[in-house]
């Protein structure tokens, strides 16, 4: 299987607290991998210092055989190789929803406005928010929100798709729609990394599951392995807490 | 009788209150696109992030450091002294002959430019860190992250005050009669003498300076709800019922 990113021995601290410790781990081609853990574990800061809007304080990021933590290596050509989709959405305030899925587009892969607004159209068709081309964010629902930052990850046709919790700021009936897309996205074969606090959705979705505590990986298998057969005691007591 | 005495006036000077309110209209606008711009540019500078070493670091700290001087400085001394200092103290230090108009603008642009670089700094402090953070996330470039995602809102976030500021430069232009400026209080004072009817004068221009100062209330509040856009949005095409096929693989 061909690996896209491949992490090693990554720490990151703040100030003199360390929030990741001597992480090793890897996401392959086509794989949808899930990252859970309970508030303060770390699998935010793991999936920030992926696409490097943390600076990690050690160890290697492996991306098409280089390293990109190198001082040499361009982050903004390895940037646009990740697409991001945030808990809070953060989508552009100044554009309306085709334009905050063309604007990288024209920007950041110099493709002309025709053909940039072709590949939105396609994305937001496929998150069904094609119909609010003209909307601006403010005039959005939350999983509308969602719906069309994952679509502005998708105009980039990023090698990988990161979740930072995309579900952690809905109300209750727009988790469902942002998860339906997301469930769409992982049988389609791309590539994706997931923190969230969704386990069924895990359960369902997922090649494999990470299970992140204080800052290390505790346990990481088959969905089948970590949900029903845990052999960590720390990942048994938090899928009870989380489960009942 | 006041009344006609006002007719009188007018019908007499109109075209002096014309070229004054002209010359006020000049001063403040062009004084205030100068302020904005400087306070735009002064505005960044205080906000770029500090480096962590170096020369950069050094060099960023003494700009800041001026920027200060200025900004504290221009705040805190009242416009009729500043006019005073660098009209007088121009021509007394380099032997400068400035148009007394230039002067002016320079003036306002000055003092706008110490009032803007705070606004600019507070509008760009406003617009959300995760603004920022989506930009880089495409792979945009600080450059490109400033054109195109936050400065656009920044502007949005500071015409209310700028046009507050642009009422109150028309207004402020006054204090500049005190360099033989012919703005449209030294008109008005010429008027009043000549006539020794200082009420009927200055009630006229009370009123322009009224009209003034509200037809740019109403054009900043035309240009705000433009760039706002529509409250509404116009749906495209029609639902469709059927799902849509995923396919990305690649």
């Amino acid at each position: 299987m061909e690996t896209v990113i491949d992490i090693q021995r990554l720490s990151k601290s703040f100030g003199s607290h360390e929030v990741l410790t001597d992480i090793h781990f890897s996401v392959n081609k086509g794989e949808v991998v899930c990252i859970i853990g309970s508030s303060g574990s770390g699998k935010s800061t793991l999936l920030r210092c992926v696409n490097l809007l943390e600076k990690p304080s050690g160890g290697k990021i492996i991306y098409n055989g280089e390293n990109i933590l190198d001082d040499k290596h361009d982050i903004h050509l390895y940037r646009r190789k990740l697409g991001m989709v945030f808990q809070q959405f953060n989508l552009f305030n100044n554009h309306n929803v085709l334009g905050n899925c063309v604007i990288g587009q024209m920007k950041v892969l110099k493709r002309s406005k025709e053909e940039a607004e072709q590949v939105a159209l396609k994305y937001l068709k496929v998150v069904g928010m094609d119909r609010f081309v003209n909307a601006k964010p403010r005039q959005l629902s939350g999983g509308q929100k969602q719906r069309v930052a994952i679509a502005r990850a998708l105009s980039m046709e990023p090698d990988v798709l990161l979740f930072d919790e995309p579900t952690s700021a809905l109300d209750p009936e727009m988790v469902g729609e942002v998860l339906k897309v997301m469930k769409e996205l992982a049988g389609s074969g791309l590539t994706m990394l997931i923190v969230t606090h969704e386990m069924e959705f895990a359960k369902e979705v997922s090649d494999r599951v990470v299970f992140m505590d204080k800052g290390v990986i505790a346990e990481e298998g088959s969905p089948e392995q970590i949900f029903n057969h845990p052999t960590v005691d720390r990942t048994r007591e938090f899928l009870k807490r989380t489960l009942q | 009788m006041s009344l006609e005495w006002i007719i009188k006036i007018i019908e007499m000077y109109w075209p002096m209150f014309l070229r004054g309110a002209g010359v006020t209209l000049l001063i403040a606008s062009v004084g205030t696109i100068f302020g904005a711009l400087v306070g735009l540019l002064a505005g960044i500078i205080r906000t770029i992030p500090m480096p962590e070493r170096g020369a950069k670091k050094a060099l960023l700290k003494v700009i800041n450091i001026l920027l200060s001087i200025y900004i504290e400085f221009f705040r805190g001394t009242p416009m009729i002294v500043q006019a005073m200092v660098i009209f007088y103290g121009s021509a007394a230090a380099f032997g400068w002959d400035m148009d007394p108009i230039i002067a002016g603008i320079v003036i306002v642009s000055i003092n706008t430019g110490a009032y803007m670089a705070e606004i600019v700094r507070g509008g760009i402090i406003s617009v959300d860190q995760g603004q920022y953070e989506a930009a880089q996330a495409i792979g945009m470039n600080h450059i490109q992250t400033m054109l195109n995602v936050v400065m656009p809102q920044v502007i949005r976030n500071i015409l209310p005050a700028s046009g507050n500021h642009f009422i109150i430069n028309i207004k402020d232009t006054a204090v500049l009669s005190v360099i033989s400026i012919t703005e449209l209080f030294f008109q008005t004072k010429t008027v009043a003498g000549n006539n020794y009817r200082y009420f009927e004068a200055f009630f006229i221009v009370s009123i322009i300076y009224f009209v003034m100062t509200y037809a740019v209330t109403l054009i900043l509040r035309y240009f705000e709800r433009k760039l706002d856009g529509p409250d509404n949005y116009s749906m495209v095409g029609h639902k469709q019922n059927n799902e849509t096929q995923v396919d990305l693989a690649k």
